[in-house]
């Protein structure tokens, strides 16, 4: 396809656009000296004199009947100061949950799956914790296991959880189904008369794990007022605080949070892990206690990206155009709902992916199985789509005789067109057009491997295990493109807050910010000064730590933060350069009539008008005052999805992004190596650019390692997980990841601050996909699963 | 147990270690040195990467008691390390804390205040080449796995001044990231190279 249309241009800013170290540059992230000399306080590296260790003892079954706990032998132990079950939780309130409160602090006559936590013990030294633990004698008495969508749904299926009374139980057909969604728009059986060719497929994607490095960990100091510190790595400080309080029995502002460095998060820290257990334990033994979990535990101490059974139907006449879309996703949520209704949510309103198809027939379910909690991960919902509806783009362009990538451009939506939730798409949808790019790049030499002194192995599939010099070795190239929402969904008040001041330090003016963002990598500390530079015109910015002594800043996920809490720290900052103007006005105003006639802008420290002449220093304007705001701020309101048609303006903003990928593989092993994976994507505004690409890049190689490597092996006959390690499940390496070129877009969303787009999605949930076209084009596989492992390239 | 050892170039004595401690507990919850990570603590990762005698290694695979006598360098040391072998002395002072166990105090971690020019302006003291081209190129971002990937970087320009591509990926296959696709991890890597090139040039 020839041409593409694409529409919109970057933001013009005006205000600030003078001022060094504002939006749009790549300034360095202000941890950047902190984190590359060691000093950086992550939350596993907090000390308090005299403090405790804690440690978790977790179910060695997934389903079972408690029938005793006997602490007497670990309590015994020397250096041991406290041992917990569920009888000694403090409060009526003993379950948390994002939303259903579903889990339990500590096992309550049954655990549910494998790794859920039964007791805790603190002691002196973290190994006379664990040999403590090990002490506990708990008696199961085991249950039947659900596992999968029959199990839980048989008419005689064993209740995950009996007397459900959340606010979903009335519209789902099982007691096992945690939320349903269908979404109905169109006659989807009478357009498929129309189709000159059906494809049907059955999709499986793997349980995939966030594997943060930093593991979950925190410190909690008991405090004389009878509350308790906590310092912790979390992606959202005040919904945490929200699950804490209650089971500890405090009010709110008797448990403090502050935020510890975070070593990434993924979605794997939007849930509670070690907070309430630490807090139980510092209360119970008036010491400070750490939890810090050890990467074994961390595979059971977070929730995973859900698997999915993914069944499709499309239809499409002999010219190319989509007739018809028919699904049903299967999410397994595993025993605790955590986020599974919103990822039901995302996977059902964004199952079409960024096409343009008017008759839809869609369900979506998450289950309540023995299997291990899933909920938040990159991508949420909408990886597990993009992976299925992009295999059958390929499988009905191959029937169809059409480029692959000139039949997604045939059906790509555009703004204007309308979702399939009946939402129109009003803000920049370059779908066909990212996809051109990406096919537009050159492709990367063949066989770079080979030179004059033979074959450089490092390069091959295999590598330096040396199992091939080139031979059966076979190139494909494959591509694939998706559509992430943006920002809590489906009428969730999703704001932020930002409390900015500026004043006179040193002589200089300077500005801090103050939210509860949650740093967990992405840079969002580094786009706040960037912001608060552009706003109000300063070099000095300060952030200060987030913590709860200021309002909600919402979660660091769904590529929601540069938007909501850069949008909240946009508005303090503009509410913070009013009032600085009407304090210079009362102080100079009558020695220059421009104080009261012009548009004034502050830049370079000073005021200036829009003009460029100079009124005034704001060390001058501000000497002896100090201004400061803070300020709610939040993005357009959302509805919630019909619960019977899934009509409702229910999404925020979209994010599109497209990958190439080129891979060679290894035919009679079954081993592949990703060449290139080129990227294209539109970002609406670039606050920082060189942000913007390691958000990229990084969200491409997630994609990667689900399409090849990464998944969770849960025994199905045990419901056990079978590779709790960093041995055993494997994440890309420098050796696995290839090039990443990419190709930013800046196409502005009118509706957002600055025309930027949430980025930290997108790349995850086309990466995949394209991976797998690629395998397939090299192998002429099927391939209906991923991670693709190499039995499934061989056949053996 | 009492291990002696010289960490940073400063001798340590470690008192009331568990046979069982490895040096990456001794570093962290002993000698306050935190900066090497704790991501998987069986070998994995890369992330508490320090040098033994000068080999890299991963600081949770060894024993406390087998650095008995010998010389370890964490992230906390490696500017200085860097610059005393430029200036080609063999020793080196600075690191570690004078009281032993001293971890990050809580008091530290709630005067953090992330200045929005730090790493702009190069506050904060000198840095290695290698990190301050993890700054400049945008390497770091949640941080965790760049203690590890320093010490290793910094070894193999070490070894290897003038690295290809494939030399980098090589020597930092041990190192796992989670947050950077690698893309700038090698633009530093290569940065840091060519950096290197210059001021020996200059010199």
């Amino acid at each position: 396809m020839g041409s593409t249309r694409t529409t919109g241009a970057p933001t013009k800013i005006t205000q600030g656009s003078q001022t060094k170290g504002g939006i749009g540059e790549s300034t360095l992230r202000p941890d950047g000296t902190l984190k590359v000399t060691g000093e950086f306080a992550y939350s596993s590296d907090m000390w308090h004199e005299d403090m405790l260790w804690g440690q978790t003892l977790r179910s060695t079954v997934a389903h079972a009947e408690i029938v005793s706990i006997d602490t007497s032998e670990a309590l015994a132990q020397a250096g041991v100061y406290a041992v917990l079950t569920y009888d000694d939780l403090p409060a009526e309130m003993k379950n948390y949950g994002l939303e259903i409160q579903d889990t339990p602090v500590l096992a309550h006559g049954k655990v549910r799956h494998h790794g859920e936590p039964v007791a805790l013990v603190a002691a002196d030294h973290p190994e006379t914790a664990r040999r403590a633990a090990a002490k506990i004698k708990i008696e199961y008495r085991e249950l039947p296991l659900i596992t999968d969508e029959a199990s839980a749904t048989a008419s005689d299926a064993v209740l995950v959880h009996e007397g459900r009374d959340d606010h979903h139980i009335g519209h789902v057909p099982h007691p096992n189904i945690v939320h349903r969604q269908p979404i109905i728009r169109g006659d989807a059986a009478e357009a498929a008369k129309k189709a000159d060719v059906v494809v049907k497929g059955e999709y499986t994607f793997g349980m995939q794990d966030q594997a943060f490095l930093g593991p979950e960990s925190g410190l909690a100091v008991p405090a004389e007022d009878g509350g308790v510190d906590l310092y912790v790595a979390t992606q959202w400080l005040h919904s945490d605080l929200g699950q804490i309080a209650p089971v500890l029995g405090l009010p709110e502002d008797k448990v403090r949070m502050t935020l510890s460095g975070v070593g990434g998060a993924f979605g794997g820290r939007e849930d509670i892990s070690m907070q309430i257990h630490a807090c139980l334990l510092a209360l119970r033994t008036g010491k400070p206690v750490k939890i810090v979990y050890n990467r074994f535990e961390s595979f059971f101490g977070h929730v995973h990206r859900h698997p999915a059974k993914l069944y499709y139907e499309h239809g499409a006449t002999k010219d190319g155009k989509l007739t018809h879309m028919k699904c049903k996703i299967v999410l397994d949520g595993g025993a605790y709902a955590s986020a599974s209704p919103a990822v039901v949510g995302n996977a059902s309103s964004l199952s079409v992916g960024p096409y343009v198809i008017e008759d839809v027939d869609i369900e979506a379910i998450a289950l309540y199985t023995n299997n291990p909690p899933c909920g938040a991960m990159r991508g949420f919902g909408a990886v597990q789509a993009c992976f299925a509806y992009e295999a059958q783009m390929d499988k009905l362009a191959a029937k169809l005789g059409l480029d692959p990538v000139e039949f997604r451009q045939l059906n790509a939506m555009e703004q204007g067109t309308l979702l399939p939730t009946g939402q129109v798409v009003d803000s920049p949808a370059p779908v066909a057009e990212i996809l051109r790019r990406v096919k537009a790049r050159p492709l990367p030499p063949e066989r770079q491997w080979e030179s004059s002194e033979g074959a450089d192995v490092r390069q091959l599939p295999g590598g330096l295990s040396n199992t091939t010099h080139g031979e059966g070795v076979v190139r494909g190239v494959g591509y694939a493109v998706g559509i992430k929402n943006v920002g809590f969904s489906e009428g969730f008040d999703d704001y932020s807050t930002a409390k900015v001041r500026m004043e006179v330090v040193g002589g200089e003016p300077v500005a801090t910010v103050h939210t509860a963002m949650a740093e967990v990598g992405q840079g969002g500390v580094t786009v706040h000064a960037q912001i608060a530079r552009t706003e109000l015109g300063v070099t000095q910015v300060t952030i200060h730590p987030a913590d709860t002594q200021v309002g909600s800043a919402g979660s660091s996920s769904a590529s929601r933060q540069t938007y909501v809490t850069g949008g909240a720290v946009k508005n303090s900052c503009e509410l913070v350069r009013e009032k600085v103007l009407e304090i210079g006005r009362r102080k100079f105003g009558t020695y220059h009539p421009a104080w009261a006639t012009a548009e004034l802008l502050l830049e370079g420290g000073k005021v200036v008008t829009d003009g460029g002449e100079v009124l005034g220093d704001l060390v001058d304007v501000l000497a002896g005052e100090s201004v400061e705001v803070e300020a709610e701020w939040r993005h357009r309101p959302t509805e919630p999805f019909d619960l019977r048609t899934g009509q409702g303006n229910g999404h925020v903003q979209y994010s599109f992004a497209a990958h190439r990928a080129v891979v060679e593989v290894d035919t009679e092993l079954g081993l592949v190596k990703v060449i290139e994976l080129a990227v294209a994507q539109d970002v609406g505004k670039a606050l920082n650019p060189l942000s913007v690409l390691g958000q990229i890049q990084g969200g491409t190689t997630q994609g990667l390692g689900v399409a090849v490597m990464e998944e969770i092996i849960v025994d199905p006959k045990t419901a056990k997980v079978r590779n709790p390690s960093f041995t055993d499940y494997l994440i890309p390496t420098i050796l696995d990841t290839p090039t990443i070129p990419v190709d930013v877009l800046e196409l502005a969303d009118e509706h957002a601050p600055y025309g930027l787009r949430g980025i930290g999605e997108a790349p995850t949930l086309s990466s995949t996909p394209a991976v797998l076209a690629a395998i397939r084009n090299a192998t002429g596989l099927e391939l209906n699963r991923t991670p693709v492992r190499p039995e499934h390239l061989t056949g053996t | 147990m009492r291990v002696n050892f010289t960490v940073n170039g400063r001798p340590q004595e470690a008192d009331d270690v568990w046979e069982g401690e490895s040096l990456l507990y001794v570093l962290r919850e002993r000698m306050g040195l935190p900066g090497s990570k704790n991501a998987c603590e069986q070998g994995e990762c890369g992330s508490c990467t320090v040098r033994l005698d000068g080999v890299p290694v991963c600081s949770c695979l060894v024993a406390a008691g087998q650095v008995e006598g010998r010389e370890v360098t964490t992230v906390e040391g490696l500017a200085d390390y860097a610059k005393q072998r430029r200036s080609g002395e063999a020793a080196h002072p600075g690191g570690g804390c004078a009281t032993g166990a001293c971890g990050t105090s809580l008091q530290e971690a709630q005067q953090w205040r992330a200045r929005g020019t730090d790493s702009q302006t190069g506050e904060g003291g000198e840095l290695s080449p290698v990190q301050q081209a993890f700054i400049d190129a945008g390497a770091v971002q949640c941080g965790f796995c760049t203690p590890g990937l320093l010490i290793a970087a910094d070894e193999m320009l070490e070894r290897n001044p003038q690295p290809t591509d494939a030399d980098i990926r090589e020597a930092l296959s041990g190192n796992l990231c989670r947050c950077t696709g690698y893309e700038k991890i090698l633009d530093a890597v290569r940065l840091a190279a060519a950096r290197q090139d210059r001021q020996e040039e200059a010199v």
